[in-house]
Parts: structure tokens; C-alpha cells; sequence
């Protein structure tokens, strides 16, 4: 055939410059191009910048010495020197509000990483390698699916006595890591059937080097969002908890206590309520925005344009 | 052409992508007779698929728009009609059948149900007619133990059979025209066989007019009086089956035709055609098929070659349509 | 080792798979693989054909020990790969690779094309040392056909044909003796088949090379296979050369396969009787008795019920399981 072009080892090449999207290089480029462009980022990326430093660095915020309460400034609506007033005790009520974020911000920590560690680990090893592993580490986390996070919470402490963050943030991950456990798992026995997997196991590749490699980082979208809405409820819960009594106790500083407080005299100092609510309301709120934006931004389909 | 049924002209379909538009179909046109059968044959990218489903109007819309074309059927023009009126339209005058059963189908009801409801919804017949009708269909589409059938689940059926069910819902209402895509690149060959022979009679007996879209060479000349192929979201040849086959007049098909392995043949090397297929958020200039062709010259890699009658019921697309080779 | 040495060879393998269902069939099993021997000579392609639920796709996993047969052996190089020790075995995936039918789902898609193919040196870190990776990626893709520039590329930036062409490079990363190809062309544009078929039959020559070819397309097996095992509901049932089993087909099953290829001769008229099989496939939970075929075929007979036959060369000079093979090539689908 005269007029046909001698095939060759070439032949995967056409003429044209074979790269048919350039754009999108990794899969997180193409996250971030959806997430810079969600307003509900910004607003959460901001508000949670702002609440770390005020948790990291407060006396950026103008703030008093928060221990600083003479007693004879007890009870004060706010002013020009007492930006939010002064509690019961005399303290500075803004000074206290803001240190409130640091200990929201720990306890929120601390239940994520423990709760993720757990979850990861667990979930992946239930998920990849099924049989007794997956038996056991599901009916444990049955059985504490079976007990109300907050109820379970409250029963342990009342047992502590109460405590620090640290107490507090592992009780409420003890009882909550079973809901991320399960999102691993399912991921994970998802992924575990997918083609690439395959082909690694073909190679040889041992269990615990595909779930590092090609199970989670493909899974792991779904376990980032989730983390988002977990310290959300992890800052909620403990203000719910040390409101109860149960969780911190003073000299501890959390919005849960201020709001316990100002329960009690309300409506007398209506203002009591009104700023530790908002602060929890907004950074609560915060991380929600922040889940929801990675859900929709990870929304993307995997799928080329066949 | 006798008795038109459907008349397509300048049919263009955008899709509005992050990365670009993609112009998915790009001036596909022709028509349609009764009882006639014409096969759209195409790769990835071609549009074939996507040209069907704007006709039944059924596009996700976004990221996918039509921007151009009429769609003739009979007296109406499809892409005018507001929704109601195609919803009434399709099933009863333009029907589609698509390549996987069981995608299709629901899993939640049985065959009979979803026969059933389609008939009572749509020729409002009563439950007892609905139930009669179902079985008639599914003995028509040649159903063994259809009765029983009738009590199934997809999930319960064969490829094949599920197929046949896909037939009988398609053609329950009696369509002028259907779409099928792909009806049988996911069922095994031997089961194959038996639907596009199914395919066949039916058209035969009731003068319905099909479209079957299909990357199979072999089973479009066995079905089709006329074949399109398309690349790129162009028709860049259309003509009688037989003769687009024997003498393609565009280099496209003659390389289509030596892709094709043929069992009689152990060849050294299947000649194929170099490249891939094209990215339709690069197009290059000119001829879209321009860089895998071995007839391309300037002209083509410039110029866009029209679709220009090359014979009495034949177009191509191309500069050279004498100098193809099979 | 000289050419025409057993490479690879299954003896009488098995695989059921339980079912939970107890209501369908007697023994509540599935019997996707059930006795089957074939023999992959060096430097050779064997073609395994038929269509789904033959067992195709379960047999390549036992034979890339993904799965553990239920009875039977699988034998590389004459020795039984049951009795591998955990090294052996670990050897055995260098020596015996696999590519695959989905090229989009084989691939991380995290993963650039230099991450993919080098995936396998971090494994079996003896193989190649760290430095001369870069060499072997530029190398694998010049290999099959790819520009070597592209290997910071992600999957979903190459087409279906490309895609196809580095899992080869992939799977050819580690200098494999046999390659194990599960319905590798299935998927893609029949432009590009030609193109993927080329290169594989251009490999297994420059690379001394033994393939186990799976597929259901005839016409692609006949252009790459020295020898066809035609496989139905878990069994073989003829087995033998390329050109005398696909031209010559003794089994029904067979030339009913071959017979539903929709061919057009040179004038664009459809050739050939088409066998059109009665009823549907079986269900692999309950197999027919004796013959499994009998319930499709035309030529099934109460001995077809009574007796297995067995796969053995009944006068046509190959192995074909039916009672009634001839060597009549007037048999259905003369071409």
C-alpha cells in the first residue's frame, strides 16, 4: 500500500501534540480551582484563620490578662474599656471569650487526630483485609455505635470527675470514631476491588503498602470531609458537655462554661450568652462550611471524556 | 426518498466543560425513510451517541447545549417542542434503545411491571389489556417461557434476554422511529446475533425506521441500507451500505475497514490507522482526520473539507475521495 | 530451557465459588473453572476464547495466583506453584506479569506515569537500582510507543490506546517471561485494537515472550494466538492450532462462535451460515449434566445427557469434547 504511512512503534504518537489536557494536571489542582472559587471557603478559611490565631496568639486581639478578674468589676454591661463586659467574676468578658477559642480549638484537635488515627487504622485493616480482623473491629464499633456519643461522654466523666482538654477530647473521639470507621471502611472495601489494586497484587505488592499507595490516597476524599464536620461537632460537644458539668471545670477557660454561667443569670445579663454563643456558633459553623465546600469541590468525576 | 420519517439538518451540540467547549456534534444532517435502516458508525468522540441523544432531547443540559439544527419528524420539529409535548413524543414516536440492559432496566420492579405501567401510562390500557400486551411483546421479541418471564427481575435475566426486554419496551408503543445505541456491543457474540436478527425482522415487519449507531463495521453492512460514519462529530461519508463498503470515498472508513481483523486472515501486521483518536478540545486545522491520514496534503491541514456529493447517493467529506484505497 | 518447553500449565483445575443461596442447584456452588489443563509453551501464544461465564477471566486470576484453585495445579516451569515458598512466589510475580482489559481502572490515577512504572522497582528492589530508573522509563516508553517526555503525565491525560500501551510498559517493567493479557483490545476503539495488537506480536518477537491471550473475539485471537483452548461453562471444549480450530471447527460450540462473527465478504454481502443457538447460557450453579453444551445444541442427543465426553482427539487431530465431532469440514458454517 503506496499510499499508507509505514506503521511503526511511533504509531501511539499522532502528529498533533498529543496532550489533551494539560490543564488539570493532578486531581488536587483541579479541587482547589473549584474550592478558590466556592465563596463559602473564604468565609470559612477566614473564620478559622481567625480563630486560630486568636487560639494561637489572643494578645493579637487586644486582649487583657484573662486571670485578671478584680472582683469589684464584677457584672459590668459592656463599655469602651470592657469590649463585651466583665463576668461574674470581674474578668474581662472579651479577654475570657477569646482565650474560650484556644480550648475549643484543642479539644477539636485532639478529637480529630485520635479519631482519624483510630478510623484509618482500623477501618483500613477491617476493609482490606476482611474476615476476623473486620469481625472484631465491627462489632466493637457496634457496640459503641449503640451509645449516644454524648450520653457515653457524659457517663465516662462523670466517672473522671470532669478534666482537661486532652480527657475530654479523647472521651468524645472513644465514642465517636466508630461513624469515620465505618466511612473508611466502605471506602476501602470499595477501593480495594478497583483495577490498579489488582495490578499490584500482581506485582507483589504487600496489603499494607496498597492501602498506603492506592487505597487511601484514592479514598481519602471523603474521610476530609468528614474530619471537617467531626471537629465541628468535637467544639460542640464539649461546650455541651462542660455546660452540663461534666467536662471542664474553672479555672479552665471554654464557652461552655461562660455559657453555663450566663445560664444562670439569665435574663438579668442577657450579654453573657450573647458572645460565647456567637463565637461557637461561628466557628462550629465554620468547619461545616469548610466540609461542605471540600464535598462539593471534590465532587469531581474521575471519568475522561470517552 | 420515499415517504421521509425523519429529517435532520445542520445538528450542532456543544458541551461547556471547565477545561473548554467541545463541540461534541458538528453539522450532522440527513434523512430518514420508512422501514429503512441506517447505521451511524463511529469511534470515541465521534458524536455518534451524543447526536442520538439530542434528537430524543434527553442531553444533560448543562454542560451539554444544542445550538444549532432542526430535527424533522414527520410535520414537527423535535427541538422546538417544550418538554411536555417531547415527553409525549418519545416512546410513542421516536423510541431509544441503549447498550447495557441492565443499566436500563430497573432492579426494583419486575419485566412485567415496567411493561406494564409503560403500556397503561401511555396507551392507557386497563391492567388486564396492560398484562396481555406485556406477554404479547415479550413472545414477539421472542422470549422463551414468557409468562415466567413476565414475573422477573432484570437481575434474574441474561444479557440476551434483558436485551430482548429492552426490544419489546422500546417498540411497546409502536414507534416510527428508534434510536439504537449500541444495542449489542455488551452482550456476548452468539447472543449478538440473535438480537440484531431480531432487530431485523422487526423493522422488516412493522416499517419502522431505526438508526443503529454501532463501531461494527461488519453488523452495520448486515442491518443497513444506508451507512454514516462519523468522526470528529462529523458525517464524513455517507452512502449505500454496500457501496461505503467495498469503495469508502473517505480515508476514515478505508481505515476503519483495515482495522478490522478478519478470522479468514492472520495478517503480520493489521495495517490500522496511526494516532489516536481525535481530542475534541484540540482539533487541529483543517480536516480533523488530517493528522492520521495517509492521503493528507496542505490543503486538508488547512482547509476544512465540506461534505460535497461525490457520486448519486454519496457524500464525503474529503479532498481526495477517488484516491481511497480500501 | 529449549523452545516449546511447558512454561506454564494448568492440570485438571478447578474453582467453585460457594454460593449463599441454597435454592439454586444441588451442591450450592458455582463452578466457574472446573477441570481445566492447558499447556503454555515457550515462546508461544495461547489463545483462551468464549464467552461470559466460561471461566476465562477466573482461570488468568489462578494463573497470576490472585486465587487459589479449588483442586488442581498450576505448574510454571515444571514446578508446581503450590509448593512455592513465600520467595518463590514473589519471584514468580516478576516472571509472570498481567494486562488488563479496563486501562483507565488499572491505573492510579494519582499516580504520574513515572510513579506507575516505577512502582514495580519498589518492590523488587534488586531488579533495578534507583539511578538507572530514569533510563528504564525513557526505555519502557520507547518501548510501546509513547513520547518519553510524557512521564510526569497523569492517566486521564492519554487516551484509551495510550493508556493500554503503558500498562504493557508496566507490566514488561520487570522483564517478564510470560505475559498474561485478559481481553487487552476488549475495550478499545477498533482503530486503535490494530495498533495494540501489533505491538504486542511485535514484543512478544523482539522479547522472546510467551503469552496467555484471553479474549471473545475471534477474529483478534486469530491474529495473535499459535494455539486456541475454546472454553464453555468452565471446561474446554476444543482445543488445538489457530488456523484449525477457527477455520475448522470441530465442537458446535465453536463453529457456532465462529459462525456468529458478523462477516461481509469483499462485495459487502453477509457470508456464512449463522448458527443461531437456542435457549440461553446455563447457570454456572447448575450446570447440565454430561455434556454442557447439549442444552443449545442442535446435534444433542440422550448420549450427550448419559456420557461426558471427554476432551480428547476424536480422528479431527485436536482434542474436541463432543461425541459427535467429525472431520467433515461440511459440518455448519462451511465457509
Amino acid at each position: 500500500m503506496s499510499s499508507h504511512r509505514p506503521t511503526s512503534y511511533l504509531e501511539g504518537i499522532s502528529a498533533v501534540d498529543d496532550a489533551p489536557s494539560a490543564a488539570a494536571a493532578t486531581l488536587w489542582t483541579d479541587v482547589w480551582r473549584k474550592m478558590r472559587r466556592d465563596k463559602r471557603f473564604w468565609v470559612a478559611a477566614a473564620l478559622i484563620t481567625m480563630f486560630a490565631l486568636m487560639a494561637i496568639a489572643p494578645f493579637l486581639f487586644f486582649t487583657k490578662d484573662p486571670q485578671a478578674c478584680p472582683i469589684v468589676d464584677f457584672a459590668q454591661r459592656p463599655s469602651r474599656q470592657h469590649w463585651f463586659g466583665t463576668d461574674i467574676l470581674g474578668c474581662d468578658y472579651y479577654t475570657r471569650v477569646i482565650y474560650g477559642a484556644r480550648t475549643s480549638f484543642k479539644v477539636g484537635l485532639v478529637v480529630a487526630s485520635v479519631t482519624i488515627a483510630i478510623a484509618l487504622t482500623l477501618g483500613s485493616s477491617a476493609g482490606y483485609y476482611a474476615g476476623k480482623t473486620d469481625m472484631i473491629a465491627s462489632r466493637i464499633a457496634d457496640i459503641l455505635f449503640s451509645v449516644p456519643t454524648l450520653l457515653g461522654a457524659i457517663l465516662v466523666l462523670t466517672l473522671f470527675h470532669g478534666g482537661g482538654a486532652l480527657i475530654i477530647g479523647l472521651v468524645i473521639a472513644f465514642f465517636g470514631w466508630p461513624d469515620m470507621f465505618r466511612l473508611v471502611r466502605s471506602t476501602v472495601i470499595s477501593g480495594k476491588s478497583r483495577g490498579y489494586v489488582r495490578a499490584a497484587r500482581t506485582m507483589g505488592s504487600p496489603g499494607r503498602t496498597i492501602l498506603r499507595r492506592h487505597v487511601l490516597p484514592n479514598g481519602i476524599a471523603p474521610v476530609l470531609v468528614f474530619a471537617a464536620y467531626v471537629i465541628g461537632g468535637a467544639v460542640g460537644a464539649e461546650a455541651g458537655l462542660t455546660f452540663l458539668g461534666v467536662g471542664l471545670r474553672l479555672p479552665a477557660i471554654s464557652w461552655g462554661l461562660q455559657l453555663a454561667v450566663a445560664d444562670t443569670r439569665f435574663p438579668e445579663l442577657a450579654y453573657l450568652m450573647v458572645y460565647p454563643s456567637l463565637f461557637l456558633c461561628l466557628m462550629i459553623g465554620a468547619f461545616i462550611l469548610l466540609g461542605e465546600s471540600l464535598r462539593d469541590a471534590l465532587d469531581v468525576k474521575l471519568e475522561p471524556n470517552d | 426518498m420515499t415517504d421521509q420519517v425523519l429529517a435532520i439538518d445542520d445538528l450542532q451540540v456543544e458541551f461547556r466543560t471547565e477545561e473548554g467547549v467541545v463541540k461534541a456534534v458538528d453539522g450532522v444532517g440527513y434523512a430518514l425513510g420508512k422501514g429503512e435502516v441506517l447505521a451511524v458508525l463511529g469511534e470515541s468522540g465521534s458524536g455518534k451517541t451524543v447526536h442520538a441523544r439530542a434528537i430524543m432531547r434527553i442531553l444533560d443540559s448543562p454542560p451539554a447545549f444544542i445550538t444549532n439544527g432542526t430535527v424533522r419528524l414527520g410535520d414537527i420539529e423535535l427541538l422546538t417542542l417544550d418538554e411536555d409535548d417531547m415527553r409525549e413524543v418519545r416512546g410513542s414516536r421516536v423510541a431509544m434503545l441503549f447498550q447495557d440492559p441492565h443499566t436500563a432496566l430497573d432492579p426494583v420492579f419486575t419485566v412485567g411491571d415496567q411493561l406494564m405501567e409503560l403500556l397503561r401510562e401511555r396507551r392507557k390500557m386497563s391492567r388486564g389489556q396492560a398484562r396481555e400486551e406485556s406477554l404479547a411483546l415479550l413472545q414477539r421479541v421472542g422470549i422463551p417461557d414468557a409468562r415466567d418471564r413476565l414475573d422477573a427481575f432484570p437481575h434474574q435475566l441474561s444479557g440476551g434476554i434483558a436485551q430482548r426486554v429492552m426490544v419489546a419496551m422500546a417498540v411497546a408503543l409502536e414507534p416510527e422511529v428508534l434510536l439504537a445505541d449500541e444495542p449489542t456491543s455488551s452482550l456476548d457474540v452468539t447472543v449478538q446475533a440473535q438480537v440484531l436478527e431480531l432487530l431485523g425482522s422487526l423493522v422488516a415487519e412493522t416499517e419502522m425506521s431505526m438508526v443503529l449507531i454501532t463501531h461494527n463495521l461488519a453488523v452495520a453492512v448486515g442491518l443497513a441500507q444506508r451507512i454514516a460514519v462519523m468522526y470528529a462529530g462529523r458525517i464524513v461519508e455517507l452512502g449505500p451500505a454496500r457501496d461505503v463498503y467495498t469503495t469508502p470515498k473517505h480515508p476514515y472508513t478505508a481505515g476503519l475497514l483495515r482495522s478490522i481483523p478478519d478470522i479468514q486472515v492472520r495478517e503480520e501486521r493489521l495495517p490500522g490507522i496511526a494516532g489516536s483518536p481525535p481530542n475534541l478540545l484540540k482539533l487541529p486545522t483543517g480536516c480533523a482526520f488530517s493528522p492520521r491520514c495517509p492521503l493528507a496534503d496542505d490543503r486538508c491541514r488547512t482547509e476544512v473539507p465540506a461534505f460535497f456529493a461525490v457520486g448519486p447517493d454519496r457524500w464525503s467529506a474529503c479532498f481526495h475521495p477517488d484516491e481511497v484505497q480500501r | 530451557m529449549s523452545a516449546g518447553d511447558s512454561m506454564l500449565e494448568t492440570r485438571d483445575v478447578v474453582k467453585h465459588f460457594p454460593l449463599n443461596d441454597k435454592v439454586f442447584g444441588s451442591s450450592g456452588v458455582i463452578h466457574a473453572v472446573d477441570g481445566v489443563s492447558i499447556t503454555l509453551r515457550e515462546g508461544e501464544v495461547l489463545g483462551v476464547v468464549g464467552e461470559s461465564g466460561c471461566g476465562k477471566s477466573t482461570l488468568s486470576n489462578m494463573i497470576m495466583l490472585l486465587d487459589e484453585p479449588t483442586s488442581g495445579q498450576i505448574y510454571f516451569r515444571g514446578q508446581d506453584t503450590a509448593t512455592f515458598t513465600k520467595d518463590e512466589r514473589f519471584v514468580y510475580r516478576r516472571q509472570v506479569q498481567m494486562v488488563f482489559q479496563d486501562t483507565f481502572g488499572s491505573l492510579n490515577p494519582r499516580m504520574t506515569i513515572q510513579d506507575v512504572l516505577t512502582e514495580p522497582y519498589t518492590l523488587h528492589r534488586d531488579v533495578v537500582p534507583k539511578e538507572q530508573w530514569d533510563d528504564k522509563v525513557r526505555e519502557l516508553l520507547a518501548l510501546v510507543g509513547l513520547d518519553p517526555t510524557h512521564a510526569n503525565r497523569y492517566p486521564h491525560q492519554f487516551s484509551g490506546g495510550q493508556r493500554q500501551r503503558i500498562c504493557i510498559a508496566r507490566a514488561l517493567a520487570l522483564d517478564p517471561q510470560v505475559l498474561v493479557c485478559d481481553e487487552p483490545v476488549s475495550a478499545l476503539d477498533v482503530s486503535v485494537q490494530a495498533q495494540i495488537i501489533n505491538l504486542l506480536k511485535d514484543l512478544q518477537q523482539r522479547l522472546g515472550l510467551s503469552y496467555i491471550f484471553v479474549a471473545h473475539d475471534l477474529s483478534v485471537v486469530r491474529q495473535i494466538a499459535d494455539r486456541i483452548a475454546v472454553m464453555y461453562l468452565g471446561e474446554v471444549v476444543e482445543y488445538g492450532d489457530e488456523a484449525d480450530v477457527l477455520l475448522h471447527p470441530s465442537h458446535p460450540y465453536t463453529q457456532a462462535l465462529v459462525s456468529a462473527l458478523p462477516t461481509a465478504d469483499a462485495t459487502g454481502a453477509v457470508t456464512g451460515k449463522r448458527i443461531v443457538l437456542s435457549g440461553d447460557l446455563p447457570s454456572p450453579a447448575n450446570p447440565p449434566e454430561g455434556c454442557r453444551f447439549r442444552t443449545r445444541c442442535w446435534m444433542a442427543q440422550p448420549k450427550c445427557e448419559a456420557e461426558k465426553p471427554a476432551l480428547i482427539d476424536r480422528g479431527t487431530g485436536r482434542p474436541a469434547a463432543c461425541h459427535f465431532v467429525t472431520s467433515d469440514p461440511a459440518a455448519p458454517a462451511a465457509f
